[in-house]
């Protein structure tokens, strides 16, 4: 009796490169992104916008340009002087939204990153397209307000730019260290508001948005320097008004640039970890 | 080198103090059917997850598609189709771009993903569904996509865990056709059940684990064979007039009481039947039924499978 002779063809699948890897993640969230672009687009632009409103337009009508805003500013129309400091500030907050719950959705409600592991594609590529994504969106809805901002007379001259470059560096970071928290919370509980209570919003007020760092009490200093957010507000004001000095400018940004490697590391170990056990 | 699709020796996984997982022995040849039968707990999608390369093993050997998890694992998850306990769809995107896009993390071009995505949306009878999102599925469907996109790369193992737990009857029938046709064409299978009737319908070979081990191993009706006797009568009475085991243990090769029946093992259901009537035992109500892979986890474990 001849044997059945079962002949399954060889499977098309192969493992992507780790670039790769990370692309394909991007690209589902692309895919993602292109059907629900309407719902996003307009909370991460009318937030933004609202702040612009009732900051740099409400508010810098009451400062207007006297001589202690002229000094605070250095001269500077207020709104020009802010403009920086929102794009960088919005990035930051945009980041710590898209790195809160919906990273704690992909690992244990809608579980797609169990699927995407379950592919030839690992952990650490699952986490770091996330970061990459996250990135990707960001710089969009950056673009989209510096157009905003200079419909509103914000820009200054082509500096800005190199805010929006500076203001995704500094998104990046935090979403990097923000994600990789996410990575290590198993339950909603109160992780993520005590996150947004204690981190997120005292980060945002003590970053020197809306008046300069040097009005704030000697006790806080500290709590400044360690802000991503103050060190990229720097960085994307003077480059957008051009006073930016040399060593501070490079200061700045290795803190950012640190602070977005140990949280990309952190980021592809847990990753890792979540989601091979 | 043996020709095993899968082999494990040994095998263990412990999360912490909890061992899912304590020493199996298995080996999966090309083109067949295994099944993993036992209850919720037993360890099987434990397994599962090692063999699917996931989760590390503890200790033990593993081999997959002739390869060690532990080191070519993205090498072998490129090759096989994974069926996860739980659905992992992305419910915000339509039925189709779920095909689409789970085939692109397998390095597929993009023209060759939609093409495959029609072919499995035909497999899986969603073709007229293919632009709702997933949000909008029914249970069976959602399962049914998750079979399809299992199959976008053409796997040489497809490993499903617990493929129909949940699923209406209709459904659950549907799913077994599909899941017949690949045999057919030759995909092995791992399954995990803890249904009966579904390890017997679609396994050539399963075997049975409880506790993290495995109590028996062979086809369905060499278990039953060994296990069992060819028939059962199921006996229940009224609790005032319910016999004691032992009354009728000499009627039969094996009695089993369970909380609400007796289970009268044997090879002529009928004639045993006139035997304990003739001895003067009167049941409320009595079913002569064949062995089942129930009746063998019974006698393996002294549990039932489903309570
Ligand atoms: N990630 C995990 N962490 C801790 N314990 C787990 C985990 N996964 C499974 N277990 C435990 O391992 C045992 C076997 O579970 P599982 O493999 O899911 O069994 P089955 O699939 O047969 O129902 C159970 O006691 C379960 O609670
Ligand atoms: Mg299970």
């Amino acid at each position: 009796m001849a044997a059945p002779t079962v002949s399954v063809a060889r499977s098309t699948g192969r493992a992507p490169t780790a670039l790769g890897g990370v692309g394909r993640v991007v690209e589902h969230h692309w895919r993602w992104y292109r059907r629900n672009w309407r719902a996003t687009a307009v909370s991460s632009i009318l937030q933004p916008l609202l702040f612009l409103l009732a900051f740099g337009v409400g508010f810098g009508a009451l400062v207007g340009s006297g001589p202690q805003a002229a000094a605070a500013t250095g001269g500077t129309p207020y709104l020009v002087w802010l403009a920086p400091a929102l794009l960088a500030m919005s990035a930051a907050q945009s980041a710590a939204f898209d790195s809160t719950y919906p990273i704690l959705s992909g690992f244990k409600w809608q579980r797609i990153y169990l699927a995407m592991s379950a592919g030839p594609i690992t952990g650490a590529q699952v986490g770091l397209g996330v970061l990459t994504w996250t990135g990707v969106k960001m710089f969009g809805s950056g673009a989209v307000y510096v157009v905003v901002i200079a419909i509103f007379g914000g820009v200054q001259g082509p500096g800005i730019v190199v805010s929006l470059l500076a203001a995704l560096l500094t998104g990046l970071a935090v979403a990097s260290l923000i994600t990789a928290f996410a990575a290590t919370v198993e339950n909603e509980g109160n992780a993520f508001s005590a996150l947004f209570r204690f981190v997120v919003i005292p980060m945002t007020l003590f970053s020197g948005t809306f008046f300069p760092v040097d009005r704030l009490p000697e006790w806080v200093q500290p709590v400044v320097w360690v802000s991503p957010l103050w060190h990229g507000t720097e960085v994307a004001r003077g480059a957008a008004l051009g006073t930016w000095r040399l060593l501070p400018t490079l200061g700045h940004l290795a803190v950012l640039v640190g602070l977005l490697v140990v949280g990309s590391v952190l980021v592809a170990r847990l990753f890792t970890r979540r989601l091979a056990r | 080198m043996s020709d095993a699709l899968v082999q494990a020796r040994g095998l263990r996984k412990s999360f912490g103090a909890v061992e899912a997982v304590r020493g199996i022995d298995v080996d999966v040849a090309p083109g067949e059917v295994f099944g993993f039968l036992g209850p919720n707990g037993a360890g099987k999608s434990s397994t599962m997850r090692m063999i699917a390369c996931v989760s590390p093993r503890s200790a033990g050997t593993l081999s997959v598609l002739g390869m060690d998890p532990g080191v070519d694992g993205p090498r072998i998850r490129a090759r096989i189709g994974v069926v996860p306990q739980l659905d992992n769809l992305d419910a915000e995107l339509s039925v189709r771009e779920n095909l689409e896009i789970y085939g692109r993390y397998f390095g597929l071009p993009r023209r060759h993903v939609k093409e495959k995505a029609a072919e499995l949306l035909e497999f899986a009878q969603l073709t007229e569904r293919a632009g709702d999102t997933v949000e909008e599925l029914s249970g069976g469907m959602k399962r049914r996509l998750t079979i399809a996109r299992s199959l976008v790369n053409d796997p040489e193992l497809l490993l499903l865990d617990e493929p129909t737990t949940g699923l209406d009857p209709q459904a659950r029938h549907l799913l077994w056709d599909r899941l017949y046709r690949l045999k057919r064409e030759g995909v092995t299978q791992i399954v995990t059940t803890h249904y009966m009737d579904e390890a017997e319908q679609l396994c050539d070979r399963l075997v049975v684990m409880d506790g993290g081990v495995i109590a028996a191993e062979g086809s369905p009706a060499e278990l039953i064979g060994r296990y069992s006797t060819r028939e059962v009568l199921e006996l229940r009475f009224d609790p005032e007039h319910r016999p004691t085991a032992e009354a009728l243990e000499r009627h039969a090769e094996r009695v089993e009481e369970l909380p609400d029946r007796f289970l009268l093992y044997t090879v002529d259901g009928e004639r045993t039947h006139g035997d304990v009537v003739g001895a003067g035992f009167v049941p409320l109500s009595s079913l002569v039924r064949r062995s089942s892979l129930e009746d063998v986890f019974l006698r393996l474990t002294g549990r039932t499978l489903v309570d």
